[in-house]
Order: structure tokens, then sequence, then C-alpha cells
């Protein structure tokens, strides 16, 4: 496997520990792409500390830059890093202990 | 952090293995201890589909079949998109142990990214200028 693929589902998971960067995350997946000056107006955050987290989650390629209307810098979601983390969700989900107690169940009934 | 790409289960069973290959292989087997309905078409290449209840289903692709020992399926991985082309294999060994049975499941493959994949999550901002309603408003534009 590739060496970065455990690196990328980090970022993740570092990304979305701290609950203004989840909010941040939340907002730009229920409402599409959004200025910082949007985000302070939506959510209970200060601009300067919006701008913050959204310089880490760009670094980290969870968010991407792009121009908006009058010269205002949008961010939007890019979830490319999140399917990786969730393939890795997907693993720990995997239940299989379940599935063959019940394989031993009905074998003996 | 440990990524898992493979899991691996070892159970012993009191049944002899044409029983177990029974219960993994048919329709009637798997409809009962692991869907609540079933289909298979029992052969390499062939489609098994399970249904729950619930509305969930998980659409299989057999891959081996060598009774009464080997069967082995892909199946999409829970959670992804359902246009995600990646997907799990898990295999089934079925090794006689006295009367019984021991039988070891491995579902393999859930840290592959395959190049594509790799590139977009990992490569930052190459579309980051180009976006599907960027896309849309120059095809009304142009229209």
């Amino acid at each position: 496997m590739p060496p970065d693929i455990e690196a990328i589902a980090e970022q993740v998971f570092v990304a979305l520990a701290d609950p203004s960067r989840r909010a941040i995350l939340a907002a730009l997946a229920s409402g599409g792409p959004a200025t910082a000056t949007d985000l302070a107006g939506r959510l209970p955050i200060t601009r300067q500390a919006i701008a913050k987290h959204l310089a880490l989650l760009a670094e980290a390629g969870l968010v991407t830059a792009e121009p908006g209307e009058r010269r205002r810098v949008r961010y939007r979601l890019r979830s490319a890093p999140m399917q990786v983390a969730q393939q890795f969700l997907a693993a720990l989900a995997r239940d299989w202990d379940g599935p063959l107690d019940a394989l031993r169940d009905h074998l003996s009934r | 952090m440990g990524f898992p790409d493979r899991i691996e289960r070892v159970v012993d069973i009191a049944h002899p293995p044409a029983k177990v290959w029974a219960a993994l292989t048919t329709a009637e087997g798997l409809g009962s201890w692991f869907g609540n309905q079933a289909t298979i078409d029992l052969r390499p290449g062939g489609s098994a589909q399970m249904t729950w209840t619930g509305g969930h289903t998980a659409d299989m692709r057999v891959e081996r079949v060598e009774e009464p020992t080997v069967f082995g399926f892909t199946w999409h991985i829970y959670g992804l998109p359902d246009d995600d082309p990646r997907r799990t294999y898990v295999e089934f060994t079925l090794e006689p142990v006295g009367a019984g049975t021991r039988l070891t499941v491995v579902e393999t493959g859930f840290a592959q990214l395959p190049e594509d994949a790799y590139r977009k999550a990992y490569d930052g901002n190459t579309q980051g200028w180009a976006s599907e309603l960027g896309e849309l408003v120059d095809y009304l534009d142009a229209a």
C-alpha cells in the first residue's frame, strides 16, 4: 500500500478532533463553498480563528481555496481524503465476529 | 496509526466441511445466517446478493469456488460511496478437523488505493479552480 494512505487518514482524524474544525467542515459539507466571512457569520467562531483553521485544513488538503465573488477567497470541501478515512473506518466497522457466531448458531439448529 | 488491510478470523465448527460449505455457498444458507435473503450464482464471475430487512443490500462477485475447501468473493467496501470502485476480497477456507471444520475467513483490501484515488486524495489543489458547478455555468453560458 502507498505509505501515505495512513498519513492522509491521520490528517483527516486530526482535523476532526477539533470541534471548531468539525463545525467548519460540517458547514462546508451542508452549505457548499463559503468564504471565511460567510463562515464567521454562521458559526460561533471568530473570523481570525476561522482563518487559522482554514489554513490548516487547506494545508492538509481537506479544503481547497478558489476565487469567489468580489475577489474573495472561497473554501470548498475536498472529499477525497475523507474517503480514505472512511476506508480506515470501514476496516474497524467490519464485523466478522457477529456473522460467524450466527453461522455457528445456524449450523447447530 | 496502523491502517488495517487484512482481517482474519478462525473458528472451529462442530460440523463437517460439506455442511459448512452449503451454509456459505447456497442462497438458503447465506439467507439464513448472514443476510435475511440471498441469491447466488456459484461460479467464478457469478453474482451473489444478500439483502437485509432494514433495506441494506450487499452485492458480491464470486471469485473462487473450490468445493469444499475455498470460497472467495469480492464486495463493495461498506461506508464508501456506491460508485466507488474499491472492493475487498473475502476468502473462506474450510479445513476438516476431526469430525468438524476449521473455518478461516480473511478479508483483504481495506488499505488499497487505486492510482487515481491516490492522486485525488494526495495531490492537493489540481482541481481546485475547476468545479462541477463552475463547469455547468460555463456550459449554460455557452448554450
